[in-house]
């Protein structure tokens, strides 16, 4: 064990805060649909994988980045969309168990199809953003954008819930279903818009993943656990929860990877996971706020 | 305005209205009794939609209600403050009006009825950016009057506005009531506060589960056997 504090510890601490915020935004989608519809999106981190692809290719193809990175964002929403139409929406009234079979399927279905489409191999968008060193820390600038741009997110999907008719139909349908027609609203369109945003979520991850990370078919193995453990942390469908716990797990990866080894920060992550979910069950906030 | 005639529904296998016919003219108040499990909540959720009739005619100003998919019916100018208020409680107050204007015609004029719920309930503006679930029953039924009226609506259903409140509060709520009638909006009660609903009503139905066994004005139905004898403990 390597642990003071000095200046390397600051910088994991400093690195930590950064990783959470790319994993509070992809919790946040997955909170989201999850708090809207009551369904779980098991396959979310292969969407984001789909997107990373998406981006990928659209900028080999000759796409400037910001470009490629928006397609990649309405192709995630869409299938986010697609996948309510075609997946959710049969089994809206099955039991809970159904619902997640039938999207764990399409979690193997995208790893299958991305693997026969795009091989195994490691694929790198090729975008150096440098890094900038304050004292004798580093960090590198991909992470810095990516933890602002998440930010940015956030906000501007909270500006969204709390302004606009559609955003507090969104956060009204998820406190009572059945009266939803009495305000004149269609259930089966506010799922519809909540699952496309779920998804334009999970491609602007995408969109800043494809800067720090490899890009290959089982990355969603990679990111989807840690998703969820968040999301059940935090209170599944808790978007503020959702958040915080992000804060958490992130402080836990960085600095017990920086600590021991980087593999060991995932295992002490998962091992306060447990901890805490069996001292509170339901989550370190109550479910849905 | 609106008319029903011979209206059965249900729930799966169990039938709960028996060929209910009824009416309501413009203007007008009319209230609907019946005990526990008579059938009033369910009359009143084939109306708005909720819950599909499975025979029978319903319309509102001659179009037919049964063919309208249940979102659009506030559309018509049907308005619902269903039983036990369902106030979105982790909403604002002003987050609630919002949602009772959620149409696009009411969207246009959201800051002019906003203006006069407010004038109507002054209450309802003090509390805001309160959390609708934690203001009192009274408070509550006010801010669900107050969201039906955000559409503007033609008809207002109110489901036993005064369940669950206390005795100065019920008086507080048929007050309420009064006001939206004398407001012009043409009003549907369904209760169980006899001697309270009759007062404000211009005619009124007694369901009996599930058929309607008597109508007439609310004096009328005031001085009946039937509601005297089941009602008034007299
Ligand atoms: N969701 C439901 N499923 C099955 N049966 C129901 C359902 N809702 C109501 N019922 C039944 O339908 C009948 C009429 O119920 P309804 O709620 O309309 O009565 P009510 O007159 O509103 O009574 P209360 O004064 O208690 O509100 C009752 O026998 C009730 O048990
Ligand atoms: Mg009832």
């Amino acid at each position: 064990m390597d642990c003071h504090l000095d200046i390397f510890f600051l910088e994991a601490v400093l690195n930590g805060l950064l990783l959470a915020g790319l994993l509070a935004l992809l919790a946040l989608g997955l909170n989201l649909v999850f708090g809207v519809i009551d369904v779980v999106w098991i396959c979310y981190a292969e969407l984001v994988m789909v997107g990373m692809y998406g981006i990928h290719y659209a900028h080999k193809g000759g796409a400037p980045f910001l470009l490629a990175a928006l397609l990649g964002i309405l192709l995630v929403a869409l299938a986010g969309a697609l996948l309510h139409v075609l997946v959710i929406r049969p089994v809206l009234d099955s039991a809970p168990i159904n619902q997640l079979l039938v999207t764990g399927g399409v979690l193997f279905f995208l790893q299958a199809a991305a693997t026969m489409a795009f091989g195994i191999e490691f694929r790198n968008i090729g975008i150096r953003l440098g890094s900038v060193n304050l004292m004798d820390m580093s960090f590198a600038w991909s992470r810095l954008l990516t933890f602002a741009v998440a930010l940015g997110g956030m906000l501007a999907l909270w500006l969204f819930l709390t302004r606009t008719y559609m955003g507090t139909a969104i956060r009204a349908i998820a406190q009572d279903r059945q009266i939803m027609p009495l305000m004149g609203v269609d259930q089966r369109k506010v799922y519809l818009v909540t699952s496309a945003i779920g998804g334009g979520l999970a491609g602007l991850a995408a969109a800043l993943m494809v800067l720090q990370y490899d890009i290959y078919p089982q990355i969603g193995l990679q990111f989807g656990p840690l998703i969820f453990m968040i999301c059940v942390l935090g209170g599944l469908g808790n978007m503020i929860g959702g958040f915080v716990a992000a804060f958490i797990i992130a402080q836990f990866i960085a600095v017990g990877g920086s600590c021991f080894a980087t593999e060991w920060g995932y295992a002490i992550a998962f091992l306060f996971f447990m901890v805490a979910i069996f001292i509170r069950p339901q989550g370190l906030f109550a479910a849905k706020s | 305005m609106l008319a029903l005639a011979n209206i059965d529904a249900g729930y799966g296998g169990f039938q709960a209205l028996f060929g209910v016919s009824m009416s309501v003219n413009a203007g007008e108040a009319v209230a609907v009794l019946g005990a526990n499990g008579a059938g009033k909540t369910t009359l009143l959720r084939v109306i708005s939609g909720l819950l599909p009739a499975m025979r029978g005619e319903m319309t509102m100003e001659g179009v037919s209600l049964r063919v309208i998919a249940p979102h659009r019916i506030l559309e018509t100018g049907i308005a619902h403050v269903p039983e036990s208020r369902r106030l979105f409680p982790r909403l604002s107050v002003e987050a609630n009006l919002k949602m009772g204007a959620f149409v696009p015609a009411a969207r246009k004029r959201f800051a002019e009825r906003l203006d006069y719920v407010y004038g109507l309930f002054p209450r309802l503006k003090e509390r805001r950016h309160q959390l609708a679930g934690t203001m009192s029953g009274g408070e509550q039924q006010m801010c669900a009057i107050g969201r039906a009226l955000m559409s503007g609506p033609k008809l207002v259903l109110l489901d036993e506005p005064s369940m669950g409140l206390a005795p100065v509060v019920v008086a507080q709520v048929f007050e309420l009531v009064r006001r939206i009638r004398s407001e012009g909006y043409t009003v549907l009660i369904v209760e169980q506060n006899v001697a309270q609903v009759l007062k404000v009503a211009d005619r009124a139905y007694l369901l009996e589960v599930g058929r309607i066994k008597a109508s007439g004005s609310a004096a009328e139905l005031l001085a009946s056997d039937e509601v005297r004898r089941a009602y008034m403990g007299i």
